[in-house]
């Protein structure tokens, strides 16, 4: 079941939540909503299933216009960020909700019911604890079991509001595969927000990143890890440094330096920004070319196959983050102090406005 | 009875007393021998003394008192009385608390000051709200006469005062416990496919269940022992409209202190039954929040 949002706009008071967003879901897929906090994911999300109304725009799914279905006719499952499990019920009677409050004619047997919620549970892996109160579960259990509910009323779409934003780091890492693999096995349209980037880039389908109400870029992990629309994606997603410099006619100025910017061959004396990421820096003992900027080794971290190190730039007076492997390190006998010329590899030049 | 009404159960445990902030013995011990007298005078000696004033001439003619007619007629009432008020308030404040904990509206803050406003005003202008409207030489009053509807001076004034006098109750009890928990498992059900009504009785309900007991008994007991505001409305009729309350008074000014005591001591009795309730449920309460607060402590933990 595909989902399509078209131009949809949501104020609260002053503030723009979502300001004309876009968006289309292919059946099947699993999407990622990226954004920080007060991006609009969660507001855009909390549209698509009803549970806000839009101040302008429409919802569809699967070509159906359902901006103005009631939430219960949507047949979304929702999956809370903190879970929001009926506390007073138990495992089993969470999970069985959806089915026990449809009205009598539709509503399946005991015996159907008492299948499909130990069927639900044995996916997520809980049937052992079907007695329990949600209060005797952790919180990784307690989001399998939220999963389950929402997958009980077989949705046509999955929402899921930061689903592993209140859970530890490694429940967190786990949690994520399995929702892959969850998802390759119900193949249910789902569409999850996070602010984790890592996590957006390493569960989903196709990855929407948001800012301050709009849709930055939307596309696979790789499209927008590799190649950033925006200067905001660039810095959202992965580390990044930034050299302050002017654009002219395909290069950018940064003191005595400069690096290539061929998209630029029509810019003249243009105030940008080049991005270039930690791991696309060049480091040598002496100066290499043009694009050599000279450096001072400020700090090392020098733990695991990758050796973490901050330069302080001498012409620029500012800092920035290089990743290099452990060889290349160790051959240069990088020690705090040390002068190294650094040279940009792979560079992405924005103008400032 | 009214005096047990404002406190209200701490949801969360104090912390222990520790080194750096106790007492040294003697002020620890003077303190607690002041305040034992304090409520050894205060309350203890008038409870017993009610007891002991009811009893004064024979377990007999106690019984006699309690079984006379009028007395009877006023117990009558009382209960009458309660059972309308009180489910009158239950709907009410659930609807009340509901309103304002689920929904965003214009007005919100003039109805959470309006539900405040019986405890905020003295009972006996309460009373005179009703006598005002409805006597005699009330806005309505000619036109009740004309139909002939008795409402001061008869069961639906007193019905009427007591309402209004126990209205915040339940909704003063119910309004911080569901504004605690917040409306995601009601979002949660209604995705799920519930209705309105599935939803409550379902969801909010349980969730409240405890804290709306503690309500209702708090809201009968009050309407039970309400003095003021009935009196002004009742027009004081032996055997029709007179509470228990207000017949105690009767008694009293009549100078039949063992029979005013004697009627005085059923209300007491209602006071510690109370008191009873009140302090179970309050314990069901605390281990209800306990168990929620310790969910969400353990949902900490793990995020921490």
């Amino acid at each position: 079941m595909s989902i399509e949002v078209r131009n949809l706009r949501k104020v609260f008071g002053d503030f723009v939540a979502l300001d004309d967003v876009s968006l289309q879901v292919p059946g099947g897929e699993l999407v990622a909503l990226l954004g920080p906090s007060g991006s609009g994911k969660t507001t855009l999300l909390r549209i698509i299933a009803g549970l806000e109304p839009a101040d302008a725009g429409s919802i569809h799914f699967h070509g159906e216009d359902a901006t103005d279905q009631p939430v219960r006719e949507r047949q979304v499952g929702f999956v809370f960020q903190h879970y929001a499990l009926f506390r007073h019920m138990s495992v089993f009677e969470n999970v069985a909700f959806g089915l026990r409050v449809r009205p009598r004619r539709v509503r399946p047997s005991e015996k159907e019911i008492h299948d499909t919620v130990m069927g639900l549970l044995s996916l997520v892996q809980l049937d052992v604890l079907a007695k329990r109160r949600p209060s005797e579960l952790s919180g990784g259990q307690r989001q399998r079991v939220a999963l389950a509910r929402a997958l009980a009323v077989k949705p046509k779409v999955l929402l899921l509001d930061e689903p592993f934003g209140a859970l530890d780091a490694k429940v967190r890492k786990e949690l994520r595969r399995w929702l892959r693999r969850l998802h390759e096995e119900v193949h249910v349209t789902s569409v999850f927000v996070t602010h984790d980037q890592e996590e957006a880039l390493e569960v989903s389908d196709r990855v929407v990143i948001m800012n301050q109400g709009r849709v930055e870029q939307s596309g696979t992990p790789e499209e927008v890890y590799e190649r950033p629309a925006t200067p905001f994606v660039y810095g959202f997603l992965g580390d990044v440094n930034l050299f302050h410099g002017r654009i002219h006619e395909g290069r950018v100025n940064i003191g005595e330096s400069q690096l290539e910017a061929p998209e630029w061959a029509d810019a003249r004396d243009q105030e940008g920004v080049a991005y270039v990421r930690t791991y696309d820096v060049e480091l040598a003992p002496a100066r290499s070319g043009a694009s050599s900027l000279e450096a001072v080794v400020r700090h090392v971290r020098a733990f695991g196959p990758i050796v973490r190190l901050e330069l302080d730039l001498v012409e620029a007076g500012t800092t920035i983050e290089a990743h290099v492997p452990r060889a290349r390190f160790d051959s240069l006998a990088l020690a705090k102090g040390t002068r190294v010329y650094v040279s940009p590899t792979n560079v992405r030049v924005f103008a400032l406005q | 009875m009214a005096s047990i009404a404002l406190s209200r159960p701490a949801t969360t445990a104090p912390r222990a007393v520790t080194r750096a902030t106790g007492e040294s013995r003697v002020v620890r011990w003077t303190l607690i021998t002041v305040a034992l007298v304090f409520l050894a005078l205060t309350l203890l000696l008038p409870l017993t003394l009610v007891f002991a004033q009811a009893l004064s001439k024979g377990f007999a003619a106690y019984l006699d008192a309690i079984k006379e007619p009028d007395a009877l007629s006023a117990a009558k009432l009382t209960l009458l009385v309660a059972s309308i008020a009180v489910p009158i308030n239950l709907v009410f404040g659930v609807a009340a608390a509901w309103c304002i904990t689920k929904f965003q509206f214009w007005g919100k803050h003039v109805l959470i000051t309006l539900i405040d406003l019986p405890f905020a005003v003295s009972p006996v202008i309460s009373g005179m709200i009703f006598v005002l409207l409805f006597g005699a030489h009330g806005w309505f009053g000619t036109w009740l006469l004309d139909h002939d509807i008795k409402i001061i001076f008869a069961v639906p004034g007193i019905v009427l005062a007591t309402t209004f006098v126990t209205a915040p109750f339940v909704a003063r009890e119910l309004i911080p416990l569901m504004q605690e928990q917040g409306c995601e498992e009601e979002e949660a059900a209604i995705v799920l496919g519930a209705g309105g009504w599935q939803t409550f009785f379902r969801v909010t309900l349980p969730n409240i269940k405890w804290g709306l007991l503690y309500g209702l008994i708090l809201c009968n007991a009050r309407a039970m022992g309400e003095f003021g505001a009935v009196s002004v409305v009742s027009g004081h009729i032996r055997g029709e409209t007179n509470t228990l309350p207000l017949h105690v008074e009767i008694l009293y000014n009549e100078y039949a202190f063992a029979a005013s005591f004697a009627v005085a001591s059923v209300l007491t009795l209602l006071a510690l039954v109370t008191l009873v309730l009140k302090t179970l449920v309050e314990w069901r309460q605390q281990r209800a929040s306990a168990e929620r607060k310790e969910s969400v402590d353990s949902s900490e933990r793990i995020a921490a």
